[in-house]
């Protein structure tokens, strides 16, 4: 014979166990819900309809190693982000093309994406004296990174509206199998996207890069993309020597 | 007044040659803590002088195709293993990262440098793109020397050596009539090397205008390049037993 107050507690986790299993069920059914709006509801603008404005595109050039600062009208999203990836996406157009003096093929797709965050705070900015002294007149980018560029923002919020903002670019792994390899080549690459999203959003400050949204170690074995680089210090070959 | 000088005689015959000898021992040492201003000597190279050649790549990682499907692991092998006889002819210490075609992490490159406690370090390249040499140092910022360096950063106390090397390798390239770049650039193993470090690459030799006068095939340019980083060498190893001491 079951004594009574087992048969009681027996009940009441058959029912426990019942409410349970229909509260995951519910929950489950929420999430898929909310997954499927997502993806209804992300925000699409063709840059074709976008107002032409002027980009500011810092183009490399493989014959003599310099970065020159080219105007070209484009129709520019006012989304930040759209932005970044359209004036890139034509950037890499014309690395792209047959003509190019820093052939890269891949052209405009090779950026998935391009996040904008708050920047983390960089305590000691990369002093001047890092950049090169040499009269060199051929010596004209400097790239100086922060080692300490994971520090913890302490306002993101008023960061977002204000401050300087981080640019993460997410590109394609066909674009990273098929650069051409060299330490020059892979620099100018990195250093004109550095300066390009700079030049056209000058609160991006510092930039990573992802391929296929993953952590890369380099480029096409030589730039190293582990790294956050500090895009303000990108300068031009014409206005190196004003 | 007039000085009265006395000189006592020593009370045992036995003693008197050991003071004399004490006094020679005293002027001999007088005589060499007194600097020859008169006649300079020329400044001796250091007492050990390492060099450490980093041939880039190797084993699965192929690095760049160059022309006529030469892979870059092969360029680079070849041209440290040409520059490490010429060094060696030369009297010169290396250490070499590999010696065939195997895989070498980042770190196991930065290790064997930073243990060969080297003079300089050459990482070398090539690519197909571009046209003549390239001479990068280190993008980190030049920091103070401390006890405990970051590993990913350590090359930033040596960043000025660093640039004083470059300078020295673009003198010496420049004068064997070659095109040579100066830039700065961030290499993973190169970041982390506690030595005067220069990564080299080597493009075509190519002027404008004119047809390709060098390939990376081209025998001789090879040599060229590798005769004018050996005499950089040199001259970078007369410098430094002229700074001895003063690293970094």
């Amino acid at each position: 014979m079951i004594p009574r107050h087992q048969t009681i507690l027996f009940a009441l986790l058959l029912v426990a166990s019942l409410a349970m299993g229909a509260a995951l069920w519910h929950l489950r059914e929420r999430a898929h819900q909310r997954l499927l709006a997502g993806q209804d509801s992300a925000p699409t603008s063709a840059p074709a309809v976008a107002p032409a404005d002027q980009a500011v595109l810092l183009v490399a050039n493989d014959g003599d190693g310099s970065i020159l600062t080219q105007l070209h009208s484009l129709p520019l999203p006012a989304d930040p982000g759209a932005r970044a990836r359209a004036v890139l996406g034509k950037l890499l157009d014309l690395y792209a093309a047959p003509d190019a003096a820093h052939p890269v093929p891949g052209g405009a797709s090779s950026v998935l994406q391009v996040f904008l965050l708050p920047a983390p705070e960089i305590a000691g900015a990369v002093p001047a004296a890092a950049k090169p002294t040499i009269a060199d007149s051929r010596v004209v980018v400097n790239l100086s990174r922060d080692s300490r560029a994971n520090t913890p923002v302490s306002s993101p919020q008023d960061a977002q509206q204000s401050g300087p903002l981080l640019a993460v670019v997410n590109l394609t792994s066909s674009f990273a199998a098929n650069h051409p390899s060299g330490i020059e080549t892979e620099m100018l690459t990195v250093l004109s996207i550095c300066g390009t999203l700079h030049a056209n959003l000058p609160r991006v400050t510092q930039v990573r890069f992802l391929v296929d949204g993953q952590q890369r170690a380099t480029l096409a074995g030589h730039a190293d993309l582990t790294r956050t680089y500090l895009a303000g210090n990108v300068v031009p070959s014409d206005r190196a020597h004003p | 007044m007039p000085v009265k000088l006395e000189i006592r005689s020593f009370p045992v015959a036995g003693n008197r040659g050991l003071y004399l000898w004490t006094f020679a021992a005293l002027v001999v040492t007088g005589l060499a803590s007194v600097p020859l201003a008169a006649q300079p000597a020329p400044p001796a190279p250091p007492s050990r002088f390492v060099v450490v050649l980093d041939a880039a790549h190797g084993g699965d990682d192929n690095g760049g195709r160059l022309a006529n499907n030469q892979l870059e692991k092969s360029f680079t092998l070849a041209l440290s293993v040409r520059l490490r006889s010429l060094l060696a002819a030369r009297g010169i210490q290396v250490v070499t990262t590999r010696e065939s075609d195997m895989t070498v992490e980042p770190d196991k490159r930065a290790e064997i440098a930073n243990r060969a406690d080297a003079q300089a370090c050459l990482s070398l390249h090539a690519t197909a793109s571009g046209s003549g040499v390239y001479l990068f140092a280190s993008s980190l910022a030049p920091a103070a020397p401390a006890r405990f360096a970051a590993w990913k950063t350590a090359q930033a106390a040596w960043v000025t050596r660093s640039l004083k090397l470059e300078g020295v390798l673009n003198s010496a390239l420049l004068q064997a009539g070659m095109s040579v770049t100066m830039s700065r650039t961030s290499v993973t193993a190169m970041d982390s090397m506690t030595c005067p470090a220069v990564a080299v690459e080597i493009a075509p030799e190519q002027k404008s205008g004119e047809e390709t006068t060098g390939g990376l095939n081209d025998k001789d340019y090879q040599a060229r390049v590798a005769a004018a980083l050996a005499a950089a060498l040199l001259e970078w190893r007369t410098d430094a037993g002229r700074t001895e001491g003063q690293q970094p």
